[in-house]
């Protein structure tokens, strides 16, 4: 403890002495509610272990795959319909079986894993900046700005996002040219649902933002004239990212799930660079003739992912609600 | 008296309170305005305490507010040394005026950023002035001013969480005080704080007046705490001052009936017997403010001209007060308070 | 002597956190008389809103009663069912919070409300209960009692509703009232009026008060008795004016002298230096020696109980010798 210099008299420190030391910076967040609230839910445990292998699978996937399905020149059309768990007839051991090109039902998997996560985590970010952007300007300005901003966002959630998303989508075919419109294809899907699902982040935003704005530190700020653009980043955003989190990561599952409607319906991504979505496509031709595993396994992979993200995002939700502790 | 360091001059501040536009044209209702601040004027000298007294609704911090610039008056003028301030300021002159007044808030809960580490917070009117230019030499003042609002400087590297109320309010007061500035407007400091750490905050307020001259715009609700700090009390009634008086002669010679009123209903903490009047009444809503003077309905003296006529602030045995009973002559002095002057060893 | 309307001995309550046990309220007792007002006064975490709600069973989980007894005119209810004490509550407990709006439900009007509790409690028909509703309302001062009584809470002010709120804790005709910062959310001229009316209607009824409050001044204007609470322990108990003028324990006379006088100039006022230890640092010893101006080497290992010291008052602290009353 320092030195009293107060002038006057000496103002006693407001300590009590037997106050215990606080504890470094990372056993403090090791003992944080939330790590502590994480170790007592077994579910989540288990769906972040879920997610996190599935994500280590899509980044790892042209290291760890058995085979690489996009590589014309490994593909066998003989070794079409190989059933899981056996040997083709080309004499590879296909875990999961192969599809009707003769492409391994787990490679494929994992590489569209890849697109999928992709895909999905590029959207929720995008949705995330427009969202939060506007959020913090409707939340601060109040006003007229407020109105429309928060009006576009009440018809557009008054919409299912897949339609604004396939509406997106068809505008963006109609104004790329043809020659480009497959190389453009990930990032038109990723603008699609970006911009489908901005309105959720930007009313939390703006309700967080109202709420803080009235609070004294952004009132200190302001008397020392702050400027407001300053003050929304530094001051207020820094303080309305605990609801955003837990909405990002169940904006995440269900964009990976709007990703894969939108590919099952066709208008995702090409053939040539599937995603989840395009292998269930894929998949559901073959369900009727018996070949169950080219459906099964991208859609199982899918449930884990989407589920398991969402899980966290509930978790994340009640671990950071200071009611439910 | 030598020129006021902040004179306000005929201050008023309305705030619409109507319903939303389509309820208003649906249901054919006008606008509603209430008038939080209704022509206040006062004057405060360089290094005294003025402090502004009054109930709910009697504008006591929208006038804080106004003064500091996080409103914007609907009439009359607010002159800091010279300058107003309501005319908005602009540029350089803006930031060196800026420089010259803080506040400090009534919940230190909410008036420091919970993500920011104290010597951020108390960094950041260095930061915002440029009055030290390297992160070193700020570093060095957040300790200097930690210490001197009997923190350490150890404290710097802490979150406001770590706190209790009362170091919080340390911490709001080191950084009102970082820029080095003449003029604090307090609203309600010690409001939210326990009696033995409010008297922590008041010593502590007192001895920085000392040593840096301050001067304090003091705003509360409670008369023991503003007879403690303030030279001289304004008293607020439903947006109207009703009476300015040193602090000694208000508390032992109260004029306006209000004023005796909110003498009378303080508890007797100290059980010294003092004589007291019942009080009665409510304070009306500020929605639908009684004609005439706001406090004839529980004015004793109250005649058919307080029903009517507003009673304006006039100089009454050198006083300003706002009563037409006491410009009349027909309301009695008030018993003189039992006032023992004595001075703490 | 007449048996006690509230006795508590020994009360202990405890609240199991990851990282141990806390207590907040550490083995307190007190007696409440018939017609009596004790204020319990203390700052923040004392734990005298945790006595209150003991009182009245209405701890939080987890927290928990784990030691002590709760007697209400002799009988144990500090561990009798939920349902056996929800019937106590409004009967023989009246309560006031601070929030009136806690007390009153706003959906319905208040004649419906004071109704309802007086005939759940006493046996009277629905037009006697009436005219006792009205006449209640005019008792704590509700002008044209008779026609608001069909109003619904928010159409009355904050003072008038703590006003109804009174009337409604009174209307079964309670033994005990609890009060818990009954005043703290009004201002300062309403405050004098309520507090004027509890303690003129509860002294009619002779009925037995515990007021629980942060303010000094309101138990200076109302209670017979005071208990000074400090970090969940009882730190003095006795006659209000006593404990005013003649503060025995350092905390109390620290806190009094904390508080700036309406007709005393002083430069400064009396601090007491640091702040309320958290429930889960508790100093060793008296709870209040890292901050006590006569602390004194058994204050730091030895923790004094409230002791009789002098007629009618006990005191926690070494600084004064036990004296067993003749």
């Amino acid at each position: 403890m320092s030195e009293l210099n107060t002038p006057g008299t000496a103002v006693p420190l407001e300590q009590s002495p037997i106050a215990p030391k606080p504890p470094g910076r990372i056993r403090q967040a090791l003992d944080s509610d939330i790590v502590y609230s994480y170790t007592r839910s077994p579910v989540t445990i288990i769906a972040s272990i879920i997610a996190l292998l599935l994500i280590l699978m899509a980044v790892f996937a042209p290291l760890i795959a058995p085979y690489n399905p996009f590589n014309p020149a490994s593909l066998n059309l003989m070794d079409g319909f190989t059933p899981p768990n056996s040997t083709s007839f080309s004499g590879n051991y296909f875990a999961l079986g192969t599809d009707h090109q003769g492409r391994d039902v787990l490679s494929t998997i994992m590489y569209g894993l890849r697109v999928s996560l992709f895909v999905g985590a590029l959207a929720t970010l995008f949705a995330m900046a427009i969202g939060i952007s506007l959020g913090l300007a409707a939340g601060y300005n109040g006003g007229t700005l407020d109105a429309v901003i928060m009006r576009i966002a009440d018809i557009q959630l008054s919409f299912p996002a897949i339609l604004i998303a396939l509406l997106i989508f068809g505008i963006a075919r109609g104004l790329i040219p043809p020659s480009q419109q497959e190389g453009a294809a990930v990032w038109v899907l990723i603008v699609a649902i970006g911009l489908s699902n901005w309105a959720q982040f930007a009313r939390t935003v703006r309700g967080a933002t109202m709420v803080e704005r009235q609070k004294d530190y952004v009132s200190a700020a302001r008397i020392m004239g702050v400027h407001p653009i300053v003050i929304l980043v530094r001051h207020v955003l820094p303080n309305v990212m605990g609801p955003v989190l837990v909405i990002a990561t169940i904006g995440l599952a269900l964009a990976i799930i709007e990703e894969a409607t939108l590919s099952f319906l066709g208008v995702g991504v090409p053939p040539t660079q599937p995603s989840l979505g395009t292998l269930i496509r894929i998949g559901q031709q073959f369900l009727f003739s018996g070949e169950w595993w080219i459906l099964l396994f991208p859609a199982i992979t899918l449930i884990l992912l989407a589920l398991s993200v969402n899980l966290l995002g509930d978790w994340l939700r009640d671990a950071l609600n200071p009611k439910l502790r | 008296m030598s020129a006021p360091l902040l004179d306000v001059r005929h201050l008023s501040r309305r705030f619409d309170v109507s319903k939303p536009w389509l309820n208003r044209v649906i249901e054919r209702i006008p606008r509603v305005h209430v008038r939080a601040v209704d022509d206040v004027s006062f004057e405060i000298a360089k290094g005294e305490t003025f402090a502004l007294v009054g109930e709910s609704g009697s504008g006591k911090s929208t006038i804080a507010r106004l003064i500091v610039g996080l409103l914007k008056p609907s009439d009359g003028e607010i002159i800091f040394d010279g300058k107003s301030l309501a005319r908005g300021l602009k540029g350089a002159e803006a930031r060196r005026l800026r420089r010259r007044f803080q506040m400090i808030f009534q919940d230190p809960f909410a008036s420091l950023n919970p993500r920011w580490r104290v010597t951020e917070i108390v960094a950041e009117p260095l930061k915002v002035f440029n009055t030290h230019k390297s992160d070193r030499e700020r570093r060095k003042r957040v300790g200097e001013l930690l210490s001197l609002v009997g923190l350490s400087p150890e404290d710097g590297a802490k979150f406001p969480h770590q706190f209790s109320g009362g170091q919080r309010q340390r911490v709001a007061i080191a950084r009102a005080l970082a820029a080095n500035p003449e003029f604090i407007v307090c609203d309600e400091p010690t409001s939210a704080l326990d009696v033995s750490v409010q008297a922590q905050i008041l010593n502590l307020m007192k001895d920085l007046q000392a040593e840096f001259g301050l001067t304090y715009v003091f705003i509360s609700h409670n008369l023991s705490v503003v007879r403690h700090m303030a030279n001289r009390i304004g008293v607020l009634y439903l947006g109207r001052l009703v009476e300015v008086a040193p602090s000694h002669d208000l508390f032992a010679r109260p004029q306006h009936p209000y004023t005796r009123m909110l003498l009378d209903a303080v508890p007797d903490v100290e059980m010294t017997g003092r004589r007291r009047k019942k009080v009665e009444g409510e304070i009306p809503s500020p929605l639908n403010p009684p004609s005439g003077c706001a406090f004839n309905p529980r004015c004793p003296f109250a005649n058919e001209r307080c029903r009517i006529e507003v009673p304006a602030l006039k100089p009454w045995r050198g006083q300003p007060v706002a009563c037409h009973g006491i410009e009349e002559g027909r309301i009695p002095d008030g018993p003189a308070q039992p006032i023992a002057s004595v001075t703490a060893p | 002597m007449a048996e006690p309307v509230l006795s508590v001995k020994n009360l202990t309550v405890q609240f199991p956190t990851r990282r141990g046990v806390l207590t907040a309220v550490d083995d307190i007792s007190f007696d409440i008389m018939a017609g009596e007002v004790l204020g319990v006064v203390g700052e923040s975490g004392a734990g005298k809103s945790m006595t209150g709600a003991a009182v009245i069973g209405l701890i939080e989980p987890p927290g928990r009663i784990s030691g002590g007894e709760i007697r209400l005119k002799g009988e144990r209810i500090d561990n009798i069912a939920p349902d056996a004490m929800r019937a106590i509550r409004g009967r023989r407990i009246g309560m006031i919070f601070q929030d009136p709006l806690t007390s009153l439900n706003p959906l319905y009007r208040i004649s419906q409300q004071i109704i309802e509790t007086i005939r759940t409690h006493l046996h009277v028909g629905e037009a006697e209960a009436r005219k006792r509703a009205i006449k209640l309302l005019d008792d704590v001062g509700i002008p044209d009692a008779a026609r608001r009584i069909d109003d619904y809470p928010h159409q009355f002010s904050g003072g008038m509703r703590q006003r109804v709120v009174i009337a409604l804790a009174l209307c079964a005709e309670p033994d005990l009232v609890i009060a818990d910062e009954p005043t703290t959310a009004l201002d300062v001229s309403v405050q004098a009026q309520i507090i004027d009316v509890m303690k003129e209607l509860c002294r009619e009824r002779n009925a037995a008060i515990m007021l629980v409050t942060h303010d000094m001044g309101v138990i200076a204007e109302t209670a017979d008795r005071v208990a000074v609470m400090y970090a969940g322990r009882l730190a003095e108990i006795g006659p209000v004016r006593d404990v005013i003028k003649n503060a025995f324990h350092p905390y109390t006379q620290g806190l009094m002298g904390s508080i700036p006088s309406l007709t005393t100039d002083l430069d400064r006022l009396l601090q007491i230096p640091g702040s309320m230890p958290r429930l889960s640092a508790i100093p060793k010893g008296c709870p209040f020696n890292p901050r006590c101006p006569k602390v004194f080497d058994r204050c730091r290992i030895e923790r004094p109980d409230a002791d009789p010291v002098a007629p009618d008052r006990r005191v926690a602290c070494w600084l004064y010798p036990e004296v067993t009353p003749a």
